[in-house]
């Protein structure tokens, strides 16, 4: 087991930045999530872990050495790829066993970690197949046995859940919780499903074109959003952000004043609000609005509301609250305990006195 | 229902209008002179150039079959293609991984080692004929002056023949392997990286068996153009010379008959022969392809 550690590390592909300056600690035994839309250099900070990928600047360490020199195959870190990446041409036992032949295994041991792996993933019945006479699902979990099985000092995974249907999807997520903190190996898994991140990490880094916004707990990164990118990032629909200004204690969305608890440290002024949806309601009284749409998910919907000058806001209702129809007058209420304050300009999110 | 059917002619009609030209040059050039083949075959020309030749049905098949002029080109065949095949393509596969790599400059190593393709069978055949010239080539130049002559040699006349070719071939084997290993899988690639393998556990293990498609097709392709050899033993030992240096490959026996015997109806047997070679080979590769280097689904 071991941290990694990443120290002002910055990967440029002909000139462009890929990643800029990630500064990031990924404690001994944790399951960091690393979150970002598209693009954002996920895939890039993985492969500079196992070093196929070689930074440009800044170094990369695992449990205390610096790894920027280490060839991938001395590193003992094992990757999950998006692809999967098996060996076609080999039966799934050889595919499993592969990194321990090359470590020079006896047959005997070798037999029984693969057997114990394939058992763990419910793969007992299939290792005399090869990966084309598998599901997607299946080919996954070879995958990740091929991972275990070296029981090395860091797992990567590169949205390993992308291929797979829905239902299989929340069977493998849980599939690899209950692994990774049984095995207490450390992980870093990458993906751009927010619910996936929020369900399975003890902290995610949120990434943004190459920089990173916000590392912290799931729940800490939904109720306190560094910016308010990570703000609307998280959370399905994520959170609505509405242009207001300030005076103290006291915000003004669209002529409506909300009083809040406690004002920030900031002169009066434009900001920028932020609302979950589920801090909002309809209400006979508060910031009028228009419905747009109604999307109704069995147990609650989402009620998408227009104000005056176009901004959209999600609410959130109950089954049993009556339904708005599309084009209906309502006005919004949202909760002043539950309101964040952003810097209209930064984006940035202001502190509020308690 | 109707409309639907005339539709459905009058699109088969354009497809025949469309592909006339191209069907009309292959018959003219291809098909007739094809089945014409077999019709010479059952025919025996006399001694006599200038003569009618007579129907003597499959009798001469028969000897030409049984002539010890026809084993022995068959043998020389087929140790030409042993030479020149594997040599040939494990040279080509080295080349291109040699040259896999994102290495500055390294198009310009592509273009010299695939450049042989481009090179014409004639002038390869005159640069080597100098190299291996009894006179002023390379070996005299070294000091070693084998008795006869190498190209004169029964011996060393076919490998020097096939090492023109082997050296032609390296370029078309080079093209198609790179090929093949730029589109292998990356990340499988990378994956065997990550599990430990080393350069050689590399190679053996994953390159080649994700390339075997690449090399069942670069055997086939050789394999075919083995077979046709020509303009080199031409060039290097023309015909005189071709009995006695074991250097009449098949396809240079049809020549022989046909050009220097004036002999069509042994032609005409020779080349069935070959084409019914060539054709069983290619048939039981391709169920071989099929069976062993397919991967289902990947
Ligand atoms: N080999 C490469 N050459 C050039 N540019 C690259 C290369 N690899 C990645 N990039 C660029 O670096 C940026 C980050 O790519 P990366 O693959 O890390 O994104 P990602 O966050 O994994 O995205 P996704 O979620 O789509 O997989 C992208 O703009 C991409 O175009
Ligand atoms: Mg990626």
């Amino acid at each position: 087991m071991a941290r990694v550690n990443f120290e002002g590390v910055s990967k440029a592909f002909d000139g462009a930045l890929a990643v800029d300056d990630l500064h990031l600690d990924v404690h001994d035994g944790e399951l960091l999530v690393l979150l970002g839309p598209s693009g954002c250099g996920k895939t890039t900070v993985l492969r500079m872990v196992a070093g196929l990928e070689d930074p440009t600047a800044g170094t990369v360490s695992i449990g205390d050495v610096i790894v920027n020199d280490v060839e991938p195959k001395d590193r003992d870190v094992a990757m999950v790829f998006q692809s999967y990446a098996l060996y076609p041409h080999m039966t799934l036992r050889r595919n499993i066993e592969f990194p321990l032949r090359q470590q020079k295994v006896p047959a005997a041991e070798r037999a029984r970690r693969v057997d114990e792996a394939a058992g763990t993933l419910g793969l007992g019945d299939l290792l005399d197949r090869k990966p084309g006479q598998l599901s997607g699902g299946q080919r996954q979990r070879v995958a990740l046995a091929r991972a275990i099985v070296r029981d090395p000092q860091v797992f990567l995974m590169d949205e390993p859940l992308s291929n797979l249907d829905a239902t299989l999807r929340i069977q493998t997520r849980a599939d690899i919780v209950s692994l990774q903190r049984r095995l207490g190996t450390t992980t870093i898994y990458v993906t751009h499903d927010q619910v996936e991140a929020m369900t399975m990490g003890h902290r995610i880094a949120v990434m943004r074109d190459g920089r990173l916004q916000q590392v912290a707990a799931p729940q800490d990164l939904y109720e306190r959003p560094a910016n308010t990118f990570v703000a609307s990032f998280l959370g399905s629909p994520g959170m609505n952000l509405v242009p207001a200004s300030v005076d103290g204690a006291v915000v003004t969305v669209d002529g409506t004043r909300v009083e809040l608890p406690a004002g920030p440290a900031v002169a009066a002024g434009p900001v920028t609000v932020g609302v979950r949806p589920e801090a909002a309601s309809l209400a006979p009284e508060g910031i009028a609005a228009t419905v747009v749409l109604v999307e109704q998910l069995g147990a609650e919907a989402h009620v998408i509301c227009a104000l005056v000058d176009g901004t959209r806001v999600v609410v959130r209702q109950e089954n049993r609250a009556a339904r708005p129809d599309l084009g209906d007058a309502v006005a919004i209420r949202v909760d002043p305990a539950q309101l964040l304050l952003f810097d209209a300009d930064t984006g940035a999110r202001l502190e509020l006195g308690r | 229902m109707s409309a639907l059917r005339s539709r459905r002619h009058r699109e088969w009609g354009l497809a025949y209008l469309l592909l006339a030209p191209a069907l009309l040059v292959f018959a003219v050039f291809t098909f007739y002179p094809f089945l014409r083949n077999f019709k010479l075959a059952l025919y025996q020309n006399p001694p006599y150039p200038g003569l009618p030749a007579h129907y003597v049905g499959l009798h001469q098949v028969g000897s030409v079959l049984a002539s010890t002029s026809f084993h022995q080109s068959l043998v020389s065949t087929l140790l030409y293609v042993v030479m020149v095949v594997p040599v040939g393509l494990i040279g080509g596969l080295l080349l291109a991984v040699a040259a896999h790599k994102a290495i500055r400059g390294m198009a310009w190593f592509r273009l010299i080692f695939s450049s042989t393709v481009v090179t014409s069978v004639a002038v390869a055949a005159v640069v080597f004929g100098t190299l291996m010239d009894p006179v002023v080539g390379l070996l005299p130049w070294l000091g070693i002056n084998p008795h006869p002559a190498i190209l004169e040699n029964p011996t060393w006349a076919l490998p020097a023949v096939s090492l023109i070719a082997v050296w032609q071939f390296l370029g078309l084997s080079f093209v198609i392997m790179t090929a093949g290993l730029q589109s292998l899988p990356d990340e499988v690639l990378e994956a065997a990286r990550l599990d430990g393998a080393g350069g050689w556990t590399m190679f053996w293990r994953v390159t080649v068996p994700l390339l075997s498609p690449t090399l069942f097709f670069g055997l086939v392709v050789g394999t075919i153009y083995a077979f046709q050899s020509f303009g080199q033993i031409d060039i290097l030992i023309g015909p005189q010379n071709s009995q006695f240096t074991h250097t009449d490959v098949l396809l240079y026996s049809v020549y022989q008959a046909l050009s220097i015997q004036d002999n069509p109806g042994v032609a005409a047997v020779l080349s069935i022969v070959l084409f019914t070679i060539l054709l069983v080979f290619t048939l039981v590769q391709l169920r071989f392809l099929e069976r062993r280097v397919t991967y289902a689904g990947n």
